[in-house]
C-alpha cells in the first residue's frame, strides 16, 4: 500500500511497487489525462510534476515516488501558470488530436514555472521531450509565448 | 493457396475496395444516388419540448423503427440536432474526429444553414448508426464533401420547421421571416421569438422535403469561413476523458494481445501455467480469430486487472509459433532486387499515350532516374484500444476509430453475432492517418470479450503497433524523361516496381494513384509495373499513394525541367496546361484535376514563396505541386543547406485550392500539421522488414520530428474557388518532399533520389 499525493488530495493505492505511476493513475485512480504512448520515455505524453519538475511517469515507479507531490494535468489548472497555459492552448487552438497535448501543457507549465519568459532555445530545451505526431509545434511555441506574456502582465 | 495466403488476400482486397470507396470523391453536383434518396424523417417522444431532426437512407419502415427507439429516451442516437427551451442547440457530429477537426466543422455546416447561434451550440459525437446517418467514417479527406449536402439539409429543414412553426403562431407569411442567431424575426409585425421558445412547436410541424429546402448563398454565410475553436479543447487541455484509451467500465479487465511477429504466423503453444500465476493475471487464453489481419489474427490473450499487470506477465509469456505460413519478407532484398531490375521495363504496359519511343528519338534531352521509399508506420499517438463488453447477447464496444459503420459486420462476425447485435460507440481519435480504417483492434477485442464475464479493455504496446501495422508501402521507380527542343516535356515513361497481396493487382496502397496518372500531361506516356509478391499487410497512410509516389514524380518533374534549362514553375504550368485528350476526367461530373485550379495554386506558391529571387549560395527555394485528395497544392520550402548536409528551413509555403473553408483556424492547421508531418516523414522515418518482421519497435527507432527542429514558419494560403468544399486532412501532404528535394538541389546542386534523407547524410538543424 501506498499513499501517494496528487492534485494535493492523499490517495492509497494497493499496487506494486514497481507498478509505473503512469498506470497507476489511469487504471487505479481514474486520472485518465496522463497518456501512455510508447512506454520508454521517448514521447512525452505521460508528463506530469514531481515536486513541480517534469517527469515522464512512465519511468516512475510508484514505490519510489514517496511523499513528493504529484501534479497531473487534471490539476495543473488549479495552479496560476497551469491556468494560464491551458488557456493560451485554448486561444491558440493547439489540439488536433489531442493525444499528446497533456504531456506538452504539463512540459510547458514547467518550463514557464522557471522560467517565466523563455527564449526559443529554451522552448525547444524544455519541449523536445515531447513529441506532437500532428505536427502542432508551431502553435505549441505560439501558446507557451502567449503564456509567457500573459505571466508577465 | 492455403488458407493464410487465401485470408491475406481477402484481407487485402478489403483494404483496397475500402479505400477505393472512401477516396471516391461524390459529384459536385446534383449529390450521389444516396444523398437524392434520403429524405427527413421526425423523431417523436423524448423530451417533447425539444425539437429532434434526423435522417434516415430509405423507407418509413426505418423511420416509424427509429421513432419507436426514440420513445425508450434513445432519441439522440438517430438525430443531428436538438433546440432545448434554454436555447441550447445540440449538434451530433456523425464522423469520427481523429484530429481533422471534423467535429468542429460539422457543427459549423449545420449551424450556417440553422442560423444558429453558434455560442450557444453544444457539438456531441454521435453514436453509430449507419441506417440513420449513412457513412460515418472519416478517411480519404472525404467527411466533407460526403457530408456537406447532408448536414446542410439538416440544418435548412430544422430552420425551416422553426419558420413554419412562427408563422402559425403569428399568422403570418413565413417569407416574411428572419433568422439571425437562433432568433426568428417579423419585422413588419414586429415580432421575434427564440429558438428555444419555438422549438416545441417546431417539432410538431410536418417534415420538409429535403429537395425544398433553399440552401444559402456563398455570399450569406455568416459561420462558414470564419475562425472557431476546437469543439472538444477545453477538454483537451484539462485532461478529460475523451479517447477510447481513457474509457472506464465498472468491473472492467484490462487485456494484452501477442501475435506473431511475422505476419501470418499462428500460435503452437504457449506457457499458459506460467502466465495465469502472473500477479494480478486472471486469466490467459489462445485466440485463433479468422486469420484475416482485417479482422482478428491468432494470438495469446493476457487478462488482467490492470494494464500494467498484463504488461508485465507478457514479458514471461513463451509462445510456440508456427510460422510455416507466415511471411518472410525482406526489405532490403526488394530494394536490391528492385533496383536490379529497374531498368527492364516490362513487354507489358498499364498506360500507353501517343509514342513515346518516337519522343525519345526526337528529343532535345532525355533523362533516366530511379527513385525509392521505404515502408513507414503510422504511429499514431494513441495506441490502438478497444473497450469490449459481451452482454445481454450484445457486444458493446467502446473503439477510437476512423470506420465505426465498417466495423459492425466483421466484429459480428469475429464474435459469432448478427452485426445488429453489436452496439458501437464512437470516442475521440488520438489520430488516424489511414491505420484505424482498420478495426482489427476492435475485432480482437470482440473475440476476447466472447471469453472474459467483464468488460475488458485491449490495450496495444508501442510495439505492438509499430510491428502489426498495414504499412505504408515502399516503392521504386525507373523514370525515362524527354524534353522537346521547346524545352516543353514530351515524354514520361515509368516503370512502377510495386507489391502485391494476392498476385493479380497492387497491395493496397501500393497502386500508382489516379490523381497522378492523370495530372502528369505529357503527350507521349508509357507506365508498366512489376510487382513483387508480399506478405505483410500495407494500408491506407495519410495520402495513399501520393504521400511518397508525388516524391519520386515531381522531383523527376524538376530534373526535366533543369535539364531543359527551363524555369521550373513555367515548365509546370506549361506541362500542367498541356492538352492531351487521353488524359481528360472520365467523369466531368466528378470533382477532378483541374489545369486552372492547379496553374492557380502553383503561380500564388510562387509568388508568395518569392520565386525567382536570389538566394545566398547555400541556399535554395523548392516548389512543387500535386492534385490529391481532390485538392489542388502547390508547396515551396526555402532552405539552405551546410557542408555536412545539415538543412535548415527558413520558410515553408503552402497554397491550396480545396473549394471554400469551413473552418479557417483548423484548416490553417492541418496545413501546417500535414507540412511538418511530411518534413519529418522524408527526412527520418522509415520501417525494415527482415523474415517478416518489422525491425523498429518504438519511437526511439522511428525519429518523429520534435520541436527543436519543426520548422517555425509555415503559411498557407487557400485559393477558395466555388467548387465544392474537399477535405484537408491529406493535400498538404504529398508535395512538401518533392519540393524539399527540389530545394536540395536548388541549394547544392545533388539531386535526393531515395527516401528518408537521413539515409543519405542529410539532417535538419536549427
Amino acid at each position: 500500500m501506498f499513499t501517494l499525493t496528487i492534485n494535493g488530495q492523499s490517495h492509497d493505492v494497493d499496487v506494486p511497487e514497481d507498478m509505473p505511476l503512469l498506470w497507476v493513475l489511469r487504471d487505479h485512480l481514474n486520472l485518465v489525462g496522463t497518456k501512455y504512448g510508447c512506454g520508454i520515455a521517448q514521447c512525452g505524453a505521460c508528463t506530469v510534476h514531481i515536486d513541480g519538475k517534469p517527469m515522464r511517469s512512465c519511468q516512475q515507479p510508484v514505490g519510489k515516488i514517496g511523499t513528493r507531490a504529484i501534479t497531473t494535468i487534471e490539476g495543473i489548472g488549479a495552479t496560476p501558470n497551469g491556468a494560464i497555459v491551458q488557456q493560451a492552448w485554448q486561444e491558440a487552438d493547439v489540439p488536433q488530436c489531442g493525444y499528446c497535448q497533456a504531456g506538452q501543457i504539463m512540459s510547458a507549465t514547467a518550463l514557464l514555472n522557471g522560467k517565466p519568459q523563455p527564449t526559443d532555445a529554451d522552448i525547444d530545451a524544455a519541449m523536445g521531450g515531447n513529441l506532437c505526431r500532428c505536427g502542432t509545434y508551431i502553435r505549441i511555441r505560439t501558446a507557451i509565448k502567449n503564456a509567457a506574456a500573459a505571466i508577465s502582465a | 493457396m492455403t488458407d493464410i495466403q487465401s485470408n491475406f488476400a481477402q484481407s487485402d482486397a478489403y483494404l483496397s475496395a475500402l479505400i477505393d470507396e472512401v477516396r471516391s470523391v461524390p459529384a459536385a453536383s446534383g449529390g450521389s444516388p444516396m444523398l437524392r434518396r434520403r429524405t427527413f424523417f421526425k423523431l417523436a417522444g423524448g423530451g417533447a419540448a425539444g425539437l429532434v431532426l434526423g435522417f434516415h437512407l430509405g423507407n418509413q419502415a426505418f423511420a416509424a423503427a427509429a421513432t419507436s427507439d426514440s420513445a425508450g429516451g434513445d432519441e439522440v442516437m438517430n438525430a443531428f440536432i436538438r433546440i432545448a427551451p434554454d436555447n441550447t442547440i445540440t449538434i451530433y457530429s456523425k464522423c469520427p474526429e481523429i484530429g481533422q477537426g471534423i467535429k468542429t466543422s460539422f457543427g459549423v455546416i449545420i449551424a450556417e444553414e440553422l442560423d444558429a447561434d453558434w455560442n450557444h451550440v453544444v457539438m456531441e459525437q454521435a453514436d453509430i448508426n449507419p441506417k440513420v446517418y449513412g457513412s460515418q467514417g472519416a478517411g480519404g479527406s472525404t467527411s466533407i464533401p460526403r457530408a456537406w449536402d447532408q448536414l446542410r439539409q439538416a440544418g435548412a429543414g430544422a430552420r425551416a420547421m422553426l419558420v413554419a412553426a412562427a408563422a402559425q403562431q403569428w399568422q403570418v407569411d413565413p417569407a416574411g421571416i428572419t433568422a439571425k442567431d437562433s432568433v426568428l424575426t417579423h419585422a413588419a409585425s414586429g415580432r421575434s421569438a427564440s429558438y428555444g421558445e419555438l422549438a416545441a412547436a417546431a417539432a410538431k410541424q410536418p417534415v420538409p422535403d429535403p429537395k425544398s429546402l433553399k440552401l444559402k448563398a456563398r455570399a450569406d454565410y455568416r459561420l462558414i469561413g470564419k475562425r472557431f475553436h476546437g469543439v472538444d479543447n477545453p477538454k483537451v487541455v484539462t485532461g478529460q476523458p475523451l479517447f477510447g484509451i481513457d474509457v472506464q467500465r465498472p468491473g472492467m479487465v484490462y487485456a494484452s494481445f501477442t501475435k506473431c511477429p511475422a505476419a501470418g504466423g499462428k500460435v503452437s503453444s504457449f506457457n499458459a501455467d506460467e502466465i495465469k500465476a502472473q500477479p494480478g493475471v486472471l486469466d490467459a487464453f489462445a485466440i485463433d480469430g479468422t486469420g484475416v489481419m482485417v479482422e482478428a489474427m491468432p494470438g495469446v490473450a493476457i487478462i488482467a486487472k490492470d494494464t500494467w499487470s498484463a504488461f508485465q506477465a507478457r514479458k514471461k509469456l513463451k509462445v510456440n509459433w508456427d510460422l510455416s505460413e507466415a511471411s518472410t519478407d525482406s526489405s532490403s532484398q526488394f530494394s536490391a532486387q528492385a533496383q536490379k531490375i529497374a531498368a527492364s521495363f516490362p513487354a507489358q504496359a498499364d498506360q500507353n499515350v501517343g509514342d513515346v519511343d518516337k519522343s525519345f528519338a526526337a528529343a532535345a534531352k532525355t533523362v533516366e532516374s530511379y527513385y525509392e521509399y521505404p515502408f513507414a508506420v503510422h504511429a499514431q499517438l494513441e495506441p490502438m484500444n478497444t473497450t469490449a463488453h459481451w452482454h445481454d447477447g450484445v457486444m458493446e464496444l467502446w473503439v477510437p476509430t476512423q470506420q465505426p459503420d465498417r466495423g459492425l459486420p466483421l466484429i459480428g462476425k469475429v464474435a459469432g453475432i448478427p452485426p445488429e447485435k453489436v452496439v458501437m460507440h464512437q470516442t475521440r481519435v488520438g489520430g488516424g492517418f489511414g491505420r484505424r480504417l482498420v478495426n482489427d483492434y476492435a475485432c480482437e477485442a470482440a473475440a476476447i470479450a466472447m471469453k472474459v464475464n467483464a468488460p475488458v479493455k485491449l490495450q496495444w504496446s508501442r510495439e505492438d503497433d509499430f510491428a502489426h501495422d498495414f504499412y505504408r508501402p515502399a516503392g521504386y521507380h525507373q523514370f525515362k524523361g524527354a524534353v522537346d527542343k521547346d524545352g516543353r516535356l514530351d515524354a514520361w515513361q515509368e516503370h512502377f516496381i510495386t507489391f502485391t497481396a494476392d498476385g493479380k493487382k497492387e497491395s493496397t496502397g501500393a497502386n500508382l494513384t489516379d490523381n497522378l496518372r492523370y495530372s502528369i500531361k505529357a503527350p507521349n506516356i508509357r507506365r508498366a509495373k512489376t510487382m513483387f509478391p508480399l506478405r505483410i499487410p500495407t494500408g491506407s497512410w495519410r495520402a495513399p499513394g501520393d504521400n511518397a509516389q508525388v516524391f519520386a514524380a515531381q522531383s523527376f518533374m524538376h530534373e526535366l525541367s533543369v535539364a531543359a534549362g527551363r524555369d521550373h514553375v513555367e515548365f509546370l504550368l506549361e506541362a500542367v496546361n498541356r492538352d492531351v485528350p487521353e488524359l481528360a476526367p472520365k467523369d466531368p461530373t466528378k470533382v477532378n484535376f483541374s489545369p486552372a485550379r492547379a496553374s492557380d495554386v502553383i503561380k500564388m506558391c510562387a509568388e508568395k514563396a518569392g520565386w525567382g529571387q536570389k538566394l545566398p549560395s547555400g541556399s535554395g527555394l523548392g516548389l512543387a505541386w500535386c492534385y490529391s485528395h481532390a485538392g489542388h497544392v502547390a508547396q515551396a520550402i526555402e532552405i539552405s543547406v551546410d557542408a555536412k548536409k545539415r538543412i535548415k528551413v527558413a520558410r515553408i509555403v503552402v497554397v491550396l485550392d480545396v473549394g471554400p473553408i469551413i473552418d479557417m483556424t483548423g484548416s490553417e492547421a492541418q496545413a501546417q500539421g500535414a507540412s511538418t508531418d511530411a518534413l519529418s516523414t522524408a527526412m527520418g522515418l522509415k520501417v525494415d522488414v527482415e523474415k517478416g518482421e518489422i525491425q523498429q519497435q518504438n519511437f526511439n527507432a522511428y525519429p518523429i520530428l520534435r520541436m527543436p527542429l519543426a520548422p517555425m514558419t509555415i503559411d498557407s494560403y487557400f485559393i477558395q474557388s466555388d467548387n465544392p468544399p474537399t477535405g484537408m486532412g491529406e493535400p498538404a501532404f504529398p508535395a512538401l518532399a518533392p519540393a524539399l528535394g527540389n530545394a536540395i538541389f536548388a541549394a547544392t546542386g545533388e539531386r535526393v533520389r531515395k527516401l528518408p534523407l537521413k539515409d543519405l547524410g542529410y539532417s535538419l538543424t536549427s
